[in-house]
C-alpha cells in the first residue's frame, strides 16, 4: 500500500438516484499513476460510484477529495476541469456528431493532452473515419473513440466504466494494450469491470463493492491466490 | 403576356414572390423553434409572442429613442433575447424534466400575457413603421416590379438561416449543442456548463423570433396580434419539417410559403388551409416528418 498521499480519497460516500439509495457509505482511494478496479455483480453501485465521483449523480453524502482538495461542493462542470476524465459506461459516442466531432468534443482542460496523431497511433482503428457518424463505428471503435476523447484533453485521471462490456476477445486485448501505454504515461485509472482477466491483466489493487460498499481489498499480485474468495463475491 | 393554366405569368409570379416572403417569415420562425424543441425539449408556444415584441421594440426605439431601422434590427434582438433570458431562468427552466406538456401550458400563458399587455398599452389596431429610406424603391425585373425591401427580406432572412445553420452544424459551439441534445449530462461531464447553454440558446432563438418582428414591421403593420396569427402555421411548417430538424425547418418553411403562394393563384379558397392539408398528407405517409429522424 501506498503511504504517500493519495491522489483521490473517497470516504463514506453515500448516493442516491430520486428516493433509491445506492450507495452505503463507499470508502477507497486512488494513488497517483494508479490502475484501480472496482469489481463487483451488476448493479453493485460501480457505476454509480463513477458518477458520483463526476457530480452526474447530485444527491451525495460523505467526502470526495482530489489532490487534497473537496469536489462534492464543485458545480458538475467544474470537476473535468480539474483534469478528471469520464469514460461513460455504454459509451456516450454521439450518433449526430461524427468521429471527429466526437473526438474533438471534450474541451481541452489540461496541457499534455495527447495530440491527434499520437491518438491514431494508440487506435490506428480510427484514423480516416473523421466522417464517419460516430455510431457507425463498431462497438470496439467506439470504445477507443470513447477513451481517445478523454486522452485528448489533458486529463490524468480517468474514470473508466466496463471499456471491455460486449466486445470481442480480440479487440479487449487492443484495450488493454492500450490502457498499458497510458500507465506507462502515468495517468491515473479508475476501472469498473466485470472481466477479472482483463482487470487482472492491467489492475494494480482492487476493490470488491456488494451492495453500495467496498467489501475487499486485493492486490493483483495476490489475485490469482484469491479467486475463491472472489467468486464467491462475485458469483461466478 | 404568357398564361399557365389560364394564369398570367406576371400574377404567378407576383404570387410566388409574396409566398416566398411569407416563407421566409416561416423559416426564421420555425428555425427558433425546432432548436428550441431539439435542444431545450420546449414547445415554445410564447414564439409568436416573442415575433411581436420584436416589432414593438423596432417601433417603439423607433418612436421614442429615435432609433432608426438598421440599428433596430441588432437591438430588437437583443431586447428580446434578453426577455428570453428573463424566461428561461425564471420559468423554463424548472420545468425541464416533466413532461411537454407543462412547457407548453407555461409559453402558451406567457404568450397571452404578452399579448394581453401589449393591446393594453398600444391598442389593438395595427401601428405603421416607415419603409427605410434606403430601400424604398424597387427594381423593374422586366416581367415583374420587385419591391427592394422585400428583396431584402428574402435576402435577410435566409442569410440568418443559413448562418444558424452552419453555426450549429459545422462549428464547435453547434457540436456542443447537438452533443448536448442528444445526451445533456455526458457533455456536462466533459466540463461544459450546460445550463448556461441552454438559457443562450433560447435567449438566440427567441432573438430570431425578435429579428424576424423587426423585419416584418415595415411589411405589415406592428400589432399585439400580430404574432399569434402567424404562430399557428409556423408550428405546422415545424411539425411538417421534422419536430427538432433545423434544416428541415427551413426548407419546409420556405416551400409551403411557396404552395401557399400558389394556392392563392390555382384555388384561392383554399390558400388558408393548404398547409394544413400539407401537414395531413405528411403526417399520415412520414409521421416523423419530412427531415425528421425516428425517436
Amino acid at each position: 500500500m501506498r503511504e504517500q498521499q493519495h491522489l483521490l480519497e473517497v470516504s463514506n460516500l453515500n448516493g442516491w438516484y430520486g428516493e433509491s439509495h445506492v450507495l452505503h457509505g463507499m470508502t477507497f482511494n486512488v494513488g497517483a499513476g494508479e490502475i484501480v478496479t472496482l469489481l463487483g455483480r451488476n448493479g453493485a453501485g460501480k457505476t454509480t460510484t463513477l458518477r458520483a465521483i463526476m457530480g452526474v449523480v447530485r444527491k451525495r453524502r460523505g467526502a470526495i477529495t482530489y489532490k487534497g482538495s473537496d469536489i462534492i461542493s464543485l458545480p458538475q462542470h467544474k470537476v473535468p476541469w480539474l483534469g478528471i476524465g469520464y469514460v461513460p459506461e455504454e459509451r456516450g459516442i454521439f450518433a449526430t456528431l461524427n468521429v471527429l466531432e466526437n473526438l474533438m468534443l471534450p474541451p481541452v482542460t489540461q496541457s499534455g493532452g495527447m495530440g491527434i496523431d499520437d491518438i491514431y497511433q494508440l487506435f490506428p482503428n480510427l484514423r480516416g473515419r473523421d466522417q464517419t457518424p460516430g455510431t457507425r463505428l463498431s462497438g470496439g471503435e467506439q470504445q477507443m473513440l470513447a477513451i481517445a476523447r478523454i486522452l485528448r484533453t489533458g486529463a490524468d485521471f480517468i474514470l473508466l466504466d466496463e471499456p471491455t462490456e460486449g466486445l470481442a476477445p480480440v479487440i479487449v486485448e487492443e484495450i488493454a494494450a492500450s490502457l498499458q501505454v497510458l500507465k506507462q504515461r502515468g495517468l491515473t485509472i479508475v476501472l469498473v469491470e466485470q472481466n477479472l482477466r482483463f482487470a487482472a491483466s492491467i489492475a494494480d489493487r482492487h476493490y470488491v463493492v456488494e451492495q453500495g460498499v467496498v467489501v475487499d481489498e486485493i492486490a493483483n499480485e495476490v489475485l490469482p491466490a484469491s479467486m475463491d474468495r472472489l467468486n464467491s463475491y462475485l458469483g461466478v | 403576356m404568357t398564361e399557365i393554366f389560364g394564369v398570367p405569368f406576371a400574377v404567378l409570379l407576383g404570387q410566388l414572390l409574396l409566398g416566398l416572403i411569407n416563407g421566409s417569415f416561416y423559416a426564421l420562425l420555425s428555425l427558433g423553434l425546432a432548436i428550441i424543441f431539439g435542444m431545450l425539449n420546449v414547445i415554445n408556444f410564447a414564439h409568436g409572442a416573442f415575433y411581436m415584441l420584436g416589432g414593438f421594440a423596432a417601433l417603439v426605439a423607433f418612436n421614442t429613442l429615435g432609433i432608426g431601422y438598421w440599428p433596430s434590427l441588432i437591438v430588437a434582438p437583443l431586447a428580446v433575447g434578453l426577455i428570453g433570458v428573463v424566461v428561461e431562468k425564471l420559468l423554463l427552466r424548472h420545468l425541464y424534466k416533466m413532461d411537454h406538456l407543462y412547457s407548453l401550458l407555461l409559453t402558451f400563458g406567457v404568450a397571452l400575457m404578452l399579448e394581453g399587455l401589449f393591446r393594453h398599452l398600444f391598442g389593438s389596431a395595427g401601428k405603421p413603421y416607415p419603409l427605410p429610406e434606403a430601400l424604398s424603391g424597387g427594381i423593374n425585373l422586366g416581367f415583374m416590379f420587385l419591391p427592394a425591401y422585400r428583396a431584402w427580406v428574402i435576402v435577410a432572412s435566409l442569410g440568418v438561416c443559413l448562418v444558424t445553420w452552419y453555426a450549429i452544424e459545422r462549428t464547435r459551439l453547434g457540436a456542443y449543442l447537438r452533443a448536448a441534445t442528444e445526451n445533456p449530462s455526458l457533455v456536462q461531464a466533459f466540463g461544459i456548463n450546460v445550463p448556461v447553454m441552454l438559457t443562450l440558446t433560447y435567449a438566440f432563438c427567441v432573438g430570431l423570433a425578435g429579428f424576424a418582428g423587426a423585419l416584418a414591421a415595415p411589411l405589415y403593420q406592428v400589432s399585439p396580434g400580430m404574432g399569434s396569427n402567424l404562430i399557428i402555421i409556423v408550428f405546422a411548417v415545424v411539425v411538417i419539417g421534422g419536430m427538432g430538424s433545423i434544416i428541415g425547418a427551413v426548407v419546409t418553411g420556405l416551400s409551403l410559403g411557396l404552395i401557399e403562394g400558389l394556392t392563392k393563384v390555382f384555388v384561392p379558397s383554399a390558400s388558408a388551409i393548404a398547409v394544413f392539408l400539407v401537414m395531413v398528407a405528411v403526417l399520415l405517409l412520414r409521421p416523423s416528418g419530412l427531415f425528421g429522424r425516428e425517436r
